[in-house]
């Protein structure tokens, strides 16, 4: 993590305001977009380890060197470890006292994106409608999501996304008798139905209640977290561990050609829900888990 | 694990001698080839241009791939195989016209599996995501179709131990359905 000095001065009323230039912020996402491709992070390279320890098939273990080595190769040569160099997906934590100057904040986080993606030689995967599909030719737009929250600094954290496991990830409305035990199939069924497709060993991220738009987020907010760090809420914790275990049980495997690291870890985000309503969405992220942030 | 050695263009019999679970290691020409291309293919063979085509099936192997742009002093950029079912609609009117194999990763459906019996054509699938190794054993690249869809534009590849798994053969076998039976918990 990076943290970048910014202006800072009294506003009238005696409130601390920090000013951010819009022109920090591209250079931030420039650089970010390239990082996140070409640099697995350590979290994701133990798991791999790990993976490779406890994997029972041969090709399984094969394919979890293979992983590393590849991770490694994208790091030394700095190219990027996967083809599909992702979505841009940005997540914004926009402190109530941060003032940003020189223009659109969105549009510069554009130009971040357009810069990163041309510069790094990453792949350009957005057309700019889904029906008519021309390629934008520079991978924007990104997709933003932003939460004002108190304080005087903007994190930034940028999760390019592919296509593959993206395609991959569902949503369901259930009922609140579905219960835990709902949940538990619905998961499971999603990975039975991934199978081979997003590119195992994944991770899962599993949003459980708000709306449905609310639960979607939730579920791509889990990917975030830290593979290895423990559930804050204790049943979570468990829960994610039961869920670990049952996707691995499937026999799904690196790659879907049989094993027992079908998931590298299950992140599950919970929030409060309508009295009618249980929502579930489990977004699946590939083996290529990027993301980097920067606090401003 | 024995490794086999294949260098294209295939026979029947190079094939037909493949069995689920193999790794194989291809030498020689492979084009590539996505959504936007197969649909392309697929009209030209539909509106009976197969003479249009970017290259010729018969014998050969296509790889579902979009690469990265190619660095400065490079051969090729990243390489990684994309998620085949996208092809599905399009790949029986290619085996029909005789390619061989195709490169790719997950599931084919039904109708793929059993063009593959009929026409005596194999699935491989190559390491998901391993991009930037599998990059390695491409020793030159060209586009020779549709430059105007980029990543997605037809490339000549020129490979050497281009390493791939045998996920369906042309007895109908499938490795995804057979490797969960082994590893499955009941």
């Amino acid at each position: 993590m990076y943290i970048f000095n910014c202006e800072q001065h009294l506003a009238k009323g005696g409130i601390k305001i920090k000013t951010i230039n819009t022109s920090v912020i591209t250079e931030n996402v420039a650089r970010m977009c390239q990082e996140a491709n070409f640099n697995l992070g350590e979290d994701v390279m133990e798991a791999f380890k790990k993976g490779y320890e406890q994997e029972v098939s041969a090709t399984g273990k094969d394919i979890m060197q293979i992983l590393i080595k590849n991770a490694e190769i994208a790091r030394e040569e700095q190219v990027p470890m996967c083809q599909d160099c992702g979505y841009a997906v940005i997540f914004l934590e926009l402190g109530q006292d941060v003032r940003i100057e020189g223009g659109d904040l969105y549009e510069a986080i554009t130009e971040g994106v357009r810069r990163g993606y041309t510069d790094g030689y990453l792949r350009k995967s957005i057309v700019s409608h889904p029906l008519e599909r021309k390629n934008t030719g520079d991978n924007t737009p990104p997709v933003i999501h932003t939460k004002i929250v108190p304080g005087e600094n903007l994190k930034i954290t940028l999760a390019p996304k592919g296509g593959g496991s993206e395609n991959m990830s569902q949503i369901k409305m259930m009922k609140p008798a579905d219960g835990v035990e709902g949940v538990k199939d619905f998961v499971i069924e999603v990975a039975k139905n991934a199978g081979p497709n997003p590119c195992p060993p994944v991770i899962l991220g599993v949003g459980i209640g708000g709306t449905m738009e609310k639960a979607a987020l939730l579920a791509k907010e889990a990917l975030l977290r830290e593979i290895g760090s423990e559930n804050e809420d204790p049943e979570m914790a468990k829960l994610e561990e039961e869920l670990l275990e049952k996707v691995n049980n499937l026999g799904i495997g690196p790659q879907g050609l049989g094993g027992r690291t079908f998931a590298l870890a299950v992140h599950i985000k919970t929030y409060a829900a309508h009295i009618a309503s249980l929502p579930v969405a489990v977004n699946i992220n590939c083996h290529a888990a990027r993301h980097k942030e920067v606090v401003l | 694990m024995t490794q086999i050695r294949l260098t294209t263009p295939l026979t029947d019999a190079d094939v037909e001698k493949l069995r689920i679970g193999q790794q194989v290691l291809i030498s020689g020409l492979i084009y590539t080839g996505r959504d936007a291309a197969h649909k392309r293919m697929v009209d030209l063979i539909k509106a009976g241009k197969v003479n249009e085509l970017p290259f010729d099936p018969k014998g050969q192997i296509i790889y579902y791939v979009g690469p990265s742009p190619t660095k400065p002093g490079r051969v090729v950029g990243s390489c990684g195989p994309t998620t085949s079912y996208r092809m599905d609609p399009y790949a029986p009117e290619l085996y029909k016209l005789g390619l061989k194999a195709s490169i790719g990763k997950g599931k084919r459906s039904p109708e793929v599996i059993e063009a593959m019996k009929k026409y005596k054509g194999v699935y491989f699938a190559a390491i998901g995501g391993a991009a930037a190794l599998i990059a390695k054993s491409i020793k030159s690249a060209k586009v020779i179709a549709y430059p105007d869809l980029g990543a997605e534009a037809v490339h000549e590849f020129v490979v050497e131990d281009f390493p791939v798994v045998v996920v369906n053969d042309t007895l109908g076998g499938d490795l995804y359905q057979e490797g969960i039976k082994i590893y499955a918990v009941k």
